[in-house]
């Protein structure tokens, strides 16, 4: 894992000390709430329907177990015993005090944490695919040019106040587990001809109100040159991004009005003027920053422990939970756990204290102290030896993180919605531990298998509801919550916006909606097709007609 | 019948405020002033004074329901700043007042 220098250490001290010093005024009345306002949110600090939230940025999703224990520390000492784990990797703390702000932050710190830059029309917290340095099928670690993404985007002058918020994302793998296509910048790690490592640069894409999916303005960019022409990018971006209209400002729609070729043409242009300037790292810099990604002290093994085989054998719960929410790892005799966050009638994302603490523990014990946060709110244990899981998911069964889920029907993704968000018009969580409910039997989730649910509060899509294989928007009609649904979405390496398949249904039908659905396409599916597979094959009219014939 | 009272967020933990005929702000919907046309003007410079006192953030007017006897926001979203989430009743205010 990436550790602080002194360099990274003195930015966020200072950082602390600053916004305690903005606290401090605000209280005493020196500052007003309008000049507090664009403050506290470069610290993560909003303000929301019951309290103030913070969201604290986890960097591509890596986290220690002295990280999570902090975090855990946290949310026991100065909030409500749990934290939110989001779909940008971050986590969110929903009761912070104001005045207790800066101590929190200081506590950050003091693990190398912070708030930077997970609010505001700045780059934000760099995503990463959860399996980084582990995947079997990777190309290059992506948590290293994330981490370089983030030490030249942190505070950076020319890009703190652009047109609107800018997200990227990372994944070393073809397949994409970053959903790197619904990003305004989207990095695929890949090797060209020659064997080079290089990226093939996505722009565009986002979710929202105006959905798009990203194009492709590079096929590949040698490694070296990733800081100029992200900035090439940016530049384009910050001089032509529109600032007359809030909906209008996102890359996404400069690039669909500029069109690719010339957006692409702009970009080149720009780049010729500074690819071989200091913008790119200096020599030996990417190697430094790569060696604190190196692999642990990984045991050699030949291949499958044969004990997993013999508890899989005797134990059909553990086998359940190995076969959805254990991955293959890229050294013999390990494996990839996913723990998720769903349990049946959950909220998802969240985590108490004593389950954060649990985590660490068992990272520490099992995972050579690691734990990757997932955009999909769940969490992953990237190391661990095979021999070893049956001890851990007996481990994890008395902390109820050990739902066997993973991807099925009641692994679903939902944003705070109305329960928490001000943005919000409708509730997603509900709506979310409702369906999760009512396909609690697992064998019937199994069954139906790999099955993608993603619930959004209202238009900022913050649920990926776009991107769900089933999608459900929440929108306020005179009063009432109603659910939009959309088939057939999909944020992977075959990225698809949903289809919207009829009228909104009522917060009451919503779950009928679902099920419904969900029996459709276990009537018209052939032997070995997924959702997304029948979906493609069929389009939305059989849904739409049991749908609506039903309502 | 529907009426309005005055609801903001306590500057110091962000908490759900409601200004009262004292001209002070509590976390009981049940204790707040109601707002009419006699009292609306003098309501409003209550409020906004709290907010210059560094009091209470963004005040605004929430039309609410009494209709036997009990307050009940009108709109869902005030109704759950009123209650807490609903899906953590033990937490917000519905986790003190029931």
């Amino acid at each position: 894992m990436y550790v602080y220098d002194e360099i990274d250490q003195s930015l966020v001290d200072q950082r602390v000390a600053q916004f305690r010093d903005q606290v401090r005024r605000r209280m005493a009345g020196e500052i007003t709430e309008d000049q507090f306002k664009p403050l506290r949110l470069m610290n993560g600090l909003y303000l929301q329907l019951h309290a103030y939230m913070l969201r604290v940025a986890i960097p591509y999703g890596t986290l220690s177990s002295e990280q999570m224990r902090r975090l855990a520390h946290i949310a026991r000492r100065y909030d409500k015993g749990y934290g939110h784990f989001t779909t940008r990797q971050n986590l969110q703390y929903n009761w912070p005090k104001l005045e207790e702000t800066p101590d929190i932050l200081a506590e950050l710190a003091e693990v190398q944490m912070h708030a930077l830059q997970t609010s505001g029309n700045c780059i934000r917290n760099v995503t990463a695919d959860q399996y980084a340095g582990v995947a079997r099928d990777e190309v290059a670690d992506p948590r290293i040019a994330a981490e370089v993404l983030r030490q030249w985007s942190t505070l950076h002058p020319e890009f703190s106040f652009l047109p609107r918020k800018f997200k990227i994302a990372v994944t070393g793998t073809a397949r994409d587990r970053a959903a790197v296509r619904v990003h305004d910048i989207g990095l695929v790690i890949k090797r060209n001809d020659a064997g080079e490592i290089g990226y093939e640069v996505i722009v565009g894409g986002g979710l929202g109100r105006t959905p798009m999916i990203g194009v492709t303005v590079r096929d590949f960019l040698p490694e070296r040159h990733l800081l100029s022409y992200v900035e090439a990018i940016l530049r384009v971006y910050n001089l032509a991004g529109r600032r007359d209209n809030l909906y209008k400002a996102r890359i996404k729609i400069l690039v669909h009005e500029t069109g690719r070729e010339e957006f692409a043409r702009l970009v080149e242009e720009e780049w010729t003027q500074i690819r071989d300037s200091a913008a790119d790292l200096p020599a030996g810099e990417y190697e430094r920053i790569a060696a604190f990604f190196a692999p642990p002290a990984y045991q050699a093994f030949d291949g499958d422990d044969a004990e997993l085989a013999r508890w899989r054998l005797e134990d059909r719960a553990f086998s359940q939970w190995v076969r959805t929410n254990v991955a293959a790892h890229k050294r013999p005799g390990y494996a990839i756990a996913n723990i998720s966050l769903k349990p049946e009638g959950g909220i998802p994302g969240d985590a108490t204290a004593e389950q954060m603490d649990a985590v660490a523990e068992l990272a520490e014990r099992f995972s050579f102290g690691e734990i990757r946060v997932t955009h999909e709110q769940n969490l992953v244990l990237p190391h661990i030896r095979q021999a070893d899981l049956y001890a851990l998911w007996q481990s994890l069964k008395g902390h109820d993180l050990a739902t066997p889920n993973l991807g099925l029907v009641s692994d679903i993704i939902a944003c705070p919605g109305l329960d928490y968000c001000a943005l919000a018009n409708a509730r997603s969580i509900p709506v979310a531990q409702r369906i999760s409910e009512r396909f609690a039997d697992l064998d019937r989730q199994h069954d139906i298998g790999e099955l993608k649910v993603k619930i959004s509060g209202c238009i900022n899509a913050c649920g990926h509801h776009h991107v769900g294989h089933i999608g459900l928007l929440g929108v306020d009609r005179k009063g009432e919550e109603y659910y939009q649904i959309t088939l057939g979405g999909s944020a992977d390496e075959k990225t698809s916006l949903g289809d919207i398949v009829g009228p909104a249904v009522s917060y009451d039908a919503v779950v009928d909606a679902v099920e419904t659905i969900v029996d459709t396409y276990v009537q018209v599916r052939e032997s070995g097709e997924s959702f997304l597979e029948t979906y493609r094959r069929v389009g939305k009219d059989p849904f739409k007609e049991k749908l609506y014939a039903t309502h | 019948m529907t009426r309005q009272i005055i609801s903001a967020n306590r500057l110091t933990d962000g908490i759900v405020v409601y200004l009262t005929e004292a001209g002070d702000w509590t976390e009981r919907i049940d204790a707040a002033l109601i707002v009419n046309d006699e009292t609306a003007v003098s309501a409003a410079a209550t409020a906004a004074a709290a907010v210059a006192r560094q009091h209470v953030v963004d005040p605004y007017p929430v039309e609410i329901d009494d209709a036997g006897g009990t307050r009940r926001p009108t709109r869902f979203r005030e109704f759950i700043r009123a209650q807490g989430p609903t899906v953590r009743r033990d937490l917000g205010k519905q986790a003190v007042n029931g």
